[in-house]
């Protein structure tokens, strides 16, 4: 379904979208005074960015010394150039190890990959444990937000879900204890569980490892119980050096939380004795974006959200009416480069403002992004009629001078004399939630004209 | 490994090479111009504070920890002595000597899962960082890395000579790498999963207590 359908159904319910743009409004603003603390904010931008041109510019060497370093520290390190690669994969390490229960931290690629659906089929019980990917997994849902993927659900909801699944008390929605049960529930999962499988926030060239961040201790506690670990990455996740680190694990928890660092950024090198680490390298279409001038820093993304919760559109309009594994600015441009037909829409749910530019750690272009995906879009013929036929009236009467005096005359005496009913008519989007501004008498060029010359 | 099922182990040992092969081709097809990797060590306006240890304590409190300065070692036996957590705990260890106890062996125990049960661990920390209250922890001082993950409650140790101002020098005077596993831990275990509300307690420690010892 297209963005503004899905989006339509979201705000429906006014009262629970306003709520929505407020949560996110709050964990932006927690990102502003954790930006702000640190003086050298813009530097440590410009170095994140600069390192991973660089590590994009030597990609193929870097994952060559990734994959040898890995290899010395005993990990098994696979390849996969598509999802249903990666799926079998995994798929067939669990097998051999006869698993038959796993425990999942939040991996975005396995969402992508659609790991899960694919390992249940098999006979697998994958449980995930992230608390909030774990609501969204007991109601049957996908994340709607990269970072808090049940920041679309409400605590009363939770309470409900909770009841039915765990067996908390009717009625109850107190975060604290809803956590506590899901603490309880989960911990058995824990100790109960045959491989543990992560994602993985960042992977070191120079050594072989890999870094993830939690703040529940999740990911953790999945692999230090059982005897097998596997780790699913996308290509793009490698810095040169462990030093790199210093810049973005400055950068990641303060854009994406508003905290100085994740409770936990672990760093592993290797299995445990006597037990086995795999990691699964995947490409699935990332080489092809790379191929894209234009679009091949979007790779850049380190999976922090603060776009998501910048942008007003998406505050107002919901992680799922973007239906993607990621939504949001930089969702709207790595989806459809992936599905252009299906998510041809995302690219204009965006008012173009700038703002998840402004605040992208890594300096992504996003805005300038979603504007080239759109004539991309147009250069495959995805783009409906109706935007385009829009598009040309507009782009003639704004290169005409004579015809745009003309439609703001029009313009400025039809709010004044014609009756509501002409103007709010059903063609008005703008006008659907809102009322026009009062037309002024003079245009902006006469009243600039006409403005009071200061003495030389 | 592979005589569990040889069909679709031989099929991987066929795809493997080959997807890695063509992922890296398709890579070098498509390589950007050359950029510069930056000189991080060439960098001198990194953050400082005039105070270290107190910026630790300010932002360890704000992430819900609780830093605790103590001259010696006995001092944090003491201190520790009277938590309510430690009192409280029917299961305790101690990799520090002189700080708490240990009421199990953690040496004799092979499998992690027997450390389900432990209430309370006194473990230890290298070095802690002051601009985000980040302790790194090795796994060469406890026998299973859970340690520092299933307790319900823990306290780390750690020198109180060994605090640096930011990330930068962390990473300067380490080497990664050479333990399976080590890590930033930065307060209590925590999620705002459920409508943005802050819990202390998620899977991990529902407490923390850091103990920055002078002479240590």
């Amino acid at each position: 379904m297209p963005h503004p359908a899905l989006a339509r159904q979201f705000t429906a319910n006014r009262e629970r979208a306003q709520w929505h743009d407020k949560a996110l409004w709050f964990v932006r603003e927690k990102r502003d005074r954790m930006a702000a603390a640190v003086p050298e904010w813009e530097q440590l931008r410009e170095m994140a960015s600069a390192i991973k041109a660089h590590t994009q510019s030597r990609l193929a060497e870097y994952l060559e010394q990734f994959e040898a370093n890995a290899k010395k520290l005993g990990v098994v390190v696979h390849w996969a150039t598509d999802a249903a690669e990666h799926n079998r994969i995994v798929l067939d390490i669990l097998q051999r190890h006869k698993v038959q229960r796993l425990v999942k931290s939040k991996s975005m690629l396995t969402e992508e990959c659609h790991l899960n659906p694919f390992l249940e089929k098999h006979g697998i019980e994958v449980v995930d444990t992230d608390l909030g990917e774990r609501i969204v997994q007991l109601r049957h849902e996908r994340p709607s937000h990269i970072v808090l993927p049940a920041i679309h659900i409400r605590k009363e909801e939770v309470g409900e879900c909770f009841h039915e699944h765990l067996g908390t008390e009717k009625g109850a929605s107190n975060p604290a204890y809803l956590t506590e049960a899901a603490r309880q529930h989960l911990r058995e999962r824990f100790c109960k569980a045959d491989a543990g499988l992560t994602g993985v926030n960042f992977a070191i060239a120079e050594t072989g490892g890999i870094v993830i961040c939690t703040n529940e201790g999740n990911a953790d506690l999945g692999v230090s119980l059982p005897k097998l670990h596997i780790a699913c990455m996308g290509i793009e996740k490698l810095v040169p050096r462990a030093a790199d680190l210093g810049v973005f694990l400055r950068l990641l928890a303060r854009s994406a939380t508003g905290q100085p660092i994740t409770t936990y950024s672990s760093h592993f090198h290797g299995p445990r004795p006597g037990c086995e680490m795999h990691i699964v390298l995947v490409d699935n279409g990332r080489t092809e974006i790379l191929r894209m001038p234009e679009f091949r820093r979007s790779l850049d993304c380190i999976r922090c959200g603060a776009c998501m919760n910048t942008c007003p559109v998406y505050r107002r309009s919901g992680g799922h009416s973007y239906e993607a594994t990621v939504p949001g600015p930089i969702g709207s441009i790595l989806t459809p480069l992936q599905t252009p037909e299906k998510h041809s829409t995302l690219p204009f749910a965006c008012s173009l403002c700038g703002s998840c530019t402004d605040v992208c750690p890594v300096k992504i272009d996003l805005h300038h992004q979603l504007y080239a995906m759109r004539g991309f879009l147009d250069r495959k013929r995805l783009i409906g009629g109706s935007k385009k036929l829009s598009m040309k009236i507009v782009s003639a009467v704004l290169s005409r001078t004579w015809l745009f005096n003309l439609v703001g005359k029009c313009a400025r005496t039809s709010l004044r004399v014609l009756p509501r009913f002409m103007i709010y008519n059903p063609f008005n989007a703008w006008g659907k939630q809102r009322d026009l501004p009062d037309a002024p008498q003079k245009s902006f060029r006469q009243q600039f004209a006409a403005r009071p010359t200061r003495n030389p | 490994m592979c005589a569990l099922q040889p069909a679709t182990c031989n099929l991987l040992l066929s795809t493997m090479p080959s997807s890695r092969d063509t992922i890296l081709s398709k890579i070098r097809s498509a390589l950007p111009q050359s950029s510069q990797l930056p000189d991080l060590a060439a960098v001198t306006n990194w953050q400082t504070f005039a105070d270290p240890i107190e910026q630790f304590a300010a932002i360890l409190k704000l992430v819900g920890g609780q830093a605790v300065r103590v001259r010696n070692l006995a001092e944090a036996d003491a201190h520790l002595r009277i938590q309510d957590h430690w009192n409280g705990g029917k299961v305790r260890c101690s990799v520090v000597a002189g700080v708490g106890e240990s009421t199990i062996d953690l040496n004799a125990i092979d499998d992690p899962h027997d450390l389900e049960n432990v209430d309370f661990a006194v473990l230890q920390g290298h070095f802690a960082v002051a601009e985000n209250a980040a302790i790194w922890v090795t796994d060469d001082t406890v026998r299973h890395r859970v340690l520092y993950f299933i307790p319900q409650h823990i306290a780390i140790v750690v020198p109180a000579s060994q605090v640096v101002n930011n990330m930068h020098e962390a990473y300067s005077r380490m080497t990664v790498g050479k333990h399976a596993f080590a890590g930033f831990i930065s307060g209590p275990s925590k999620t705002a999963d459920i409508e943005q509300s802050l819990v202390i307690g998620a899977h991990g420690a529902r407490s923390l207590i850091v103990y920055l010892v002078d002479d240590f």
